[in-house]
């Protein structure tokens, strides 16, 4: 590909005015785009990645200001007037964003809000516009096209909803279509669908595509070119091949050794079962409505057996909805549950474990939201102490303290800063604080719910690290319930496989990854490691099982 | 395997700051937050302090000025002292020979076929313009005298009511009352809705469903007029208007503290306490109460004008509380009946209730956009 | 939807019948009667008056009594303005409330709608200030200050409208009226619909609006306005209930023959139907006009559904 770039960016420079300073987000960025090519700005969050694309799009926020030039086909649209910019954006070059859920006005019928565009731009007449608009929700792929175009945004899923941004944005044929983290916040498979079709639709439509994201595997699957953006700042660009076999900038070095890698040592045979679920059920009852829907039983989790051995990582995967966070609840009781739980043989279903604080502090938890998950007026002192109140109640202060700092130790984080409050630290360091609270009670089984999914890749692999690091000198057991395959991998020694509430899948890590027999497990294998790319699509539907948002 | 230690500024301070630490700091930048609570102390301190201070006592009644216009001169005006002392002396019966202005007050010479009585004196002292009235000497015959007194200088800066009472002096009374309600209803309004709300949101399911139905079904009832008619029927009393307005103001505050312990309860920090172990009363004491306290705080604040604009409302019907008493309610309707002659007795006590309205709400938006950072 | 609708008039029914039910017994364990006069009436009159009026009866048969009245729409007779019954009261004075009220509300609902999308659209400008200013000074003054002030400078000072009076429901003399009823309702629309549209103006989908290069005004109109409306319209139900059942205030002050002056009055002199009339056409009205917001709001919204 040779030629004028369509899209050029010379030397972008985006600032924020805000209250306590000002903050330079993107400094001196230069970008290129050819016609027809897919290139791929890649970095953590606050690289400036997604402003260097509001900054082009003209959709900074009011605080924020950009200088340099973007050139598209010539025009500055940084010095066009906003009658000049709107004739370009929207027509010519079209974005989608992270959110499916909100990026849509909620009160229009989405064949409206894909027309707009087209009536407004090319003069389209109401009736060609809902013609063209159902002819593009077909090219989408949306099932149901001539029903679904008047329907609400709320009435579709997550996976639909992205469609019909794409069916907007290729409304008026663009050069460019800017895709803001299209796929981040959907289930692994339907993010896979939604890629696909989007690779699909570059090939028989011919426009170039900008593609913003944090996930490098996508870059190496998608891209033509890759931006690695860091601290606002553009660190390598170039053609994707070359920059994944041979990096040259240290940090994207760091990046692609960010991927977790490695496997688990083996729990040694004969190790004793710590817990134990036979048959483990729970079903939410959700009553009638007051407007005539009628009450039914929802199986949250449906008959799930399995055992956890001493030093043993159980993996649980899975997709938004299939039921695997509660079953890491119920297991440790904290949500009521039928079948069985035996924890060293005993029946924790008859344990009362407010009464038992000796079996509580065994079976520990950790969550996902390293924001939520922290008490925000305690100071992190109290927080990871917080256990050893109930625990251990006759310990003095000056012990607790000890203790404290031993444990804000083990975790790698500076025990000076116990007097700080949760607010004052980053998404990694909060998990950090989180697995501290949940060790200082030494627990033996320990419930991982998604720690790393809210974090930036690099901070991931530091916590799987610790992770693994604190089960061998501790000898811990992991029930470890992630929707990153990459992750379990590198964790687990089993692997379960969940949807809808059930099993549909349990075996060795190993046996699964390499030979999965199920099919909904090879779909997501498949989304999450790429082999569809070139492939068949995978067979399932899976927009239609979670389009129930419960 | 080594894990890196993630950065930590090096120079970043030991000690944290807390959130309330951070909301006060956004507080104290807040131009028009920080002058309201100013103006509110000064006033609250005057209507506490004010009166003991002030020389003219709140029910002390001037029946010579009546209806004085607000003035920083002081009463009498001179053109009206002579002609005051003759008419005072002429109603103690004495023919009065001769008036003059002296350096020290004011000099009379009467006269009396009957005789000087000194008693005489009685009716000059009865006279507010008049001070130290004394004779100074009497004719041999006891048939004329000549009169001395020091004119009583008054100062009335926010001018005198239709009794002749200093305004003033009655609008520091009257914030004193108004504070005083706005701040014990709302106080009767939280320990109600705070109570009623946490039991709600966090006892949850059934208990909560009746429990806000019933919030909801009184909701709907016109409370303004249970309150009229309460006050009405049981006597216009201090202590069950508060309660009254108190009960009625709980509604919202229950709702606001149940949605907060609700979603709180869901929140995962308070479901990490619970995987610990931690007793119900501990997270309630250590997780949500602290979590709820912005909210609530914001609430109050606003909850005071609101109390206050409705006693002020019962006291213009004429429910509010009794003479002498008074608050700014009822100053204003005073007012407003006496709009045509005297202005004054309008624009005064509306200004004192406009200043404390307004400052009020200009640090409940402070509170709200201190306590939430993304307001900003 | 019709379904909804019965269904909810239905659970009205309890409502108003617990108001009626407390008001009732409120009103009658309190000491004095409708004719214990200043100058006492004689023993013989008095039982007289209690006859022809039922109040010698047990009180639970009195209730009764008004209950079943009531379901046949009988309010009953007012016990001071004897010539009338409570019905016919309510049949001159509510038209005249409903009229002042309504235009009132619309007043309030044009005026604060444009005065809080312009601040929104203007944010932090001169404008917006000013607009955030008055509407703080509408809350804060309370319509009896507003309305003898208004009263004397438009009044009595210039001259230019009527001080006070309904001069037969000349348009002059309901001027006034209206707008100190207004004031406050415009400065909460005008602060709800400025919220709502700051925070509509920041939201995703306008973003996306934005992006597609629609034009400002269809930005604006189309996709933020009418998602700023919504909380008006919950605030618009028990706003609209209070404003056309007459202010007690504003009625009083401007001498309007409406219903809202009769209630203190009706208290303060112990006339038992007069009170009751007004607490149950009151609560009617808060009752319809809350169902009607939450049909409107489903209208408005397509995420809520009531069938």
């Amino acid at each position: 590909m040779s030629g004028d770039p369509i899209l050029s960016v010379r030397d972008l420079h985006v600032r924020f005015a805000l209250a306590s300073g000002e903050v330079h987000a993107v400094r001196g960025v230069d970008l290129d785009v050819q016609a027809g090519e897919t290139v791929a700005i890649v970095g953590e969050s606050g690289s400036g990645k997604s402003q260097t694309a509001m900054a082009a799009m003209g959709l900074l926020a009011s605080n924020g200001k950009a200088a340099g030039r973007i050139l598209y086909r010539g025009e500055d649209l940084l010095k066009l007037g906003p009658r000049r910019l709107d004739r370009i954006r929207g027509d010519r070059i079209t974005m989608i964003f992270q959110e499916p859920m909100t990026s849509l006005d909620p009160l229009y019928r989405i064949g409206r809000q894909i027309a707009e565009p087209m009536i407004h731009h090319r003069g389209l007449g109401a009736r060609a516009a809902r013609a063209r608009a159902i002819e593009l929700l077909r090219l989408v792929r949306m099932p149901h096209p001539e029903r679904r175009i008047d329907a609400y945004p709320h009435e579709l899923s997550g996976g639909q909803r992205q469609r019909v941004m794409i069916a907007m944005a290729l409304a008026n044929d663009p050069d460019i279509l800017i895709a803001d983290e299209p796929t981040t916040a959907l289930d692994v498979t339907i993010q896979a669908q939604i890629l696909e079709l989007l690779k699909d639709l570059q090939a028989r439509l011919g426009m170039a595509i900008v593609f913003i994201t944090h996930d490098l595997g996508i870059v190496r699957r998608f891209a033509d070119r890759v931006c690695v953006m860091r601290a606002g700042e553009v660190v390598e660009t170039g053609r994707v091949e070359p920059i994944f076999a041979d990096p040259k900038a240290a940090y994207t070095k760091m990046l692609l050794a960010a991927e977790p890698t490695g496997r688990k040592n083996p729990v040694p045979p004969g190790a004793p079962i710590l817990l134990e679920a036979r048959n483990l059920a729970v079903s939410f009852h959700i009553p009638a409505g007051w407007f005539g829907r009628s009450a039914f039983e929802l199986k949250a989790v449906d008959r799930v057996t399995l055992a956890l051995r001493q030093g043993q990582t159980i993996g649980i995967v899975g997709e938004s909805g299939s039921g695997k966070s509660t079953l890491g609840r119920a297991l440790l009781r904290l949500m009521e549950s039928e079948g069985t739980i035996r924890f060293e043989g005993r029946d924790l279903r008859s344990i009362d474990l407010r009464r038992n604080p000796e079996i509580r502090r065994e079976l520990q938890i950790v969550f996902q939201d390293p924001y939520g998950s922290l008490s925000p007026r305690l100071t992190v002192g109290q927080i990871v102490t917080e256990g050893l109140l109930v625990h251990e109640p006759g310990l003095s202060r000056a012990e607790r303290d000890r203790r404290a700092i031993a444990a804000l130790e083990e975790v790698r984080l500076d025990p000076a800063m116990r007097d700080r409050y949760p607010h004052e630290f980053s998404g990694g360091q909060r998990q950090r604080i989180a697995i501290a609270r949940t060790m200082i009670l030494k627990p033996r089984v320990v419930v991982l719910d998604e720690p790393t999914s809210a974090l930036d890749r690099s901070v991931q692999k530091e916590i799987v690290d610790l992770l693994r690091e604190l089960q061998r000198v501790h000898d811990l057991s992991y029930l470890f319930i992630s929707h990153d395959l990459a992750v379990v991998r590198a964790l687990a020694d089993d692997v379960i496989v969940m949807r809808n509430g059930r099993v549909v899948e349990h075996g060795p890590a190993d046996d699964i990854f390499e030979h999965p027999r199920d099919g909904y497990t090879r779909a997501l294998l498949s989304a999450a490691f790429g082999g569809w790319a070139g492939g068949e699509e995978p067979e399932m539907r899976s927009d239609v099982s979670t389009a129930m948002d419960l | 395997m080594s894990i890196a230690l993630e950065p930590i500024p090096l120079d970043a301070p030991v000690r944290g700051r807390s959130l309330w630490q951070d909301a006060w700091a956004r507080l104290k930048r807040n131009k028009a937050a920080v002058g309201s609570a100013a103006i509110l102390l000064v006033m609250a301190l005057a209507s506490i302090v004010g009166p003991w201070l002030w020389p003219h006592p709140y029910d002390r009644v001037y029946p010579q000025y009546v209806r004085m216009p607000a003035s920083l001169e002081p009463y009498p005006r001179e053109e009206r002292v002579l002609p005051e002392l003759e008419q005072t002396l002429k109603r103690g019966r004495v023919d009065v020979i001769a008036v003059e202005m002296t350096d020290s007050g004011v000099r009379a010479e009467i006269a009396s076929e009957r005789g000087i009585d000194p008693r005489i004196t009685r009716y000059v002292a009865r006279n507010d313009l008049f001070s130290n009235p004394r004779i100074a000497g009497t004719s041999a015959d006891g048939k004329s005298a000549v009169i001395e007194a020091d004119v009583a200088r008054l100062r009335f800066i926010a001018g005198t009511d239709a009794n002749g009472r200093d305004l003033f002096a009655r609008i520091l009374i009257a914030i004193r009352i108004s504070l005083t309600i706005g701040l014990l209803a709302t106080f009767v309004a939280l320990l109600i809705g705070v109570a009623y709300g946490a039991t709600a949101g966090f006892l949850g399911g059934r208990v909560d469903n009746v429990m806000m139905r019933v919030v909801d079904i009184l909701y709907s009832l016109p409370f303004i007029f249970f309150v009229i008619l309460l006050v009405v029927f049981f006597g216009r009393n201090f202590v069950l208007m508060f309660i009254a307005v108190g009960a009625i103001e709980w509604l919202d505050m229950a709702r606001i503290v149940r949605g907060q312990t609700l979603s709180l309860k869901r929140r995962e920090f308070v479901q990490a306490a619970e995987a610990l172990g931690v007793s119900n009363r501990a997270i309630v004491l250590r997780h949500i109460i602290p979590n709820t306290l912005g909210p609530v705080a914001v609430y109050m604040t606003l909850l005071v004008p609101k109390v206050i604009l409705l006693e002020s409302f019962l006291s213009f019907l004429g429910l509010g509380v009794q003479e002498p008493l008074t608050s700014l309610g009822v100053l204003i309707a005073e007012g407003a009946r006496n709009i045509q002659g005297a202005r004054w007795l309008l624009l005064y006590p509306s200004v004192a209730l406009a200043l404390i309205l307004f400052a009020l709400n200009f640090i409940g938006d402070g509170l709200r956009d201190a306590l939430d950072p993304k307001e900003r | 939807m019709l379904r909804y609708v019965l269904r909810r008039m239905g659970s009205a029914v309890p409502t108003l019948f617990i108001i009626i039910t407390v008001s009732f017994f409120l009103m009658r364990i309190a000491p004095g009667g409708p004719f214990n006069l200043e100058r006492p009436l004689e023993a013989k009159v008095m039982e007289n008056l209690n006859r022809i009026y039922n109040l010698d009866k047990p009180l639970w048969q009195q209730y009764l009594l008004y209950l079943r009245n009531l379901a046949r729409g009988d309010l009953g007779p007012s016990f001071v303005y004897r010539d009338f019954s409570v019905g016919d009261l309510f049949a001159n004075g509510l038209p005249v409330s409903i009229q002042i009220g309504a235009a009132a509300l619309l007043l309030a609902l044009l005026v604060g709608t444009a005065l809080g999308a312009f601040a929104a659209l203007r944010q932090n400008s001169p404008l917006d200030y000013l607009v955030v200013g008055v509407a703080t000074f509408g809350i804060t003054i309370p319509p009896f200050v507003v309305a003898p002030i208004l009263s004397l400078v438009f009044g009595v000072m210039l001259g230019w409208l009527p001080a006070g009076g309904w001069g037969n429901g000349a348009l002059a003399n309901k001027v006034l009226p209206v707008i100190t009823l207004a004031l406050p309702q415009i400065a909460i629309v005008a602060r709800l619909i400025r919220g709502a549209t700051i925070e509509a103006l920041r939201s995703d989908h306008v973003r996306t609006a934005r992006a597609y290069g629609l034009p400002t005004r269809v930005v604006v109109v189309v996709h933020a306005l009418r998602a700023a409306v919504l909380p008006v319209v919950s605030y618009l139900g028990p706003a609209a209930a209070a404003l056309l059942t007459g202010s007690i205030v504003v009625e009083t002050i401007f001498g309007i023959p409406g219903i809202g002056r009769y209630f203190v009055q009706a208290a303060l002199n112990r006339d038992y139907t007069l009170v009751m009339g007004t607490v149950v056409v009151v609560s009617i009205f808060v009752v319809l006009f809350n169902l009607l917001v939450d049909l409107l709001y489903a209208v408005l919204d397509p995420r809520v559904r009531y069938d």
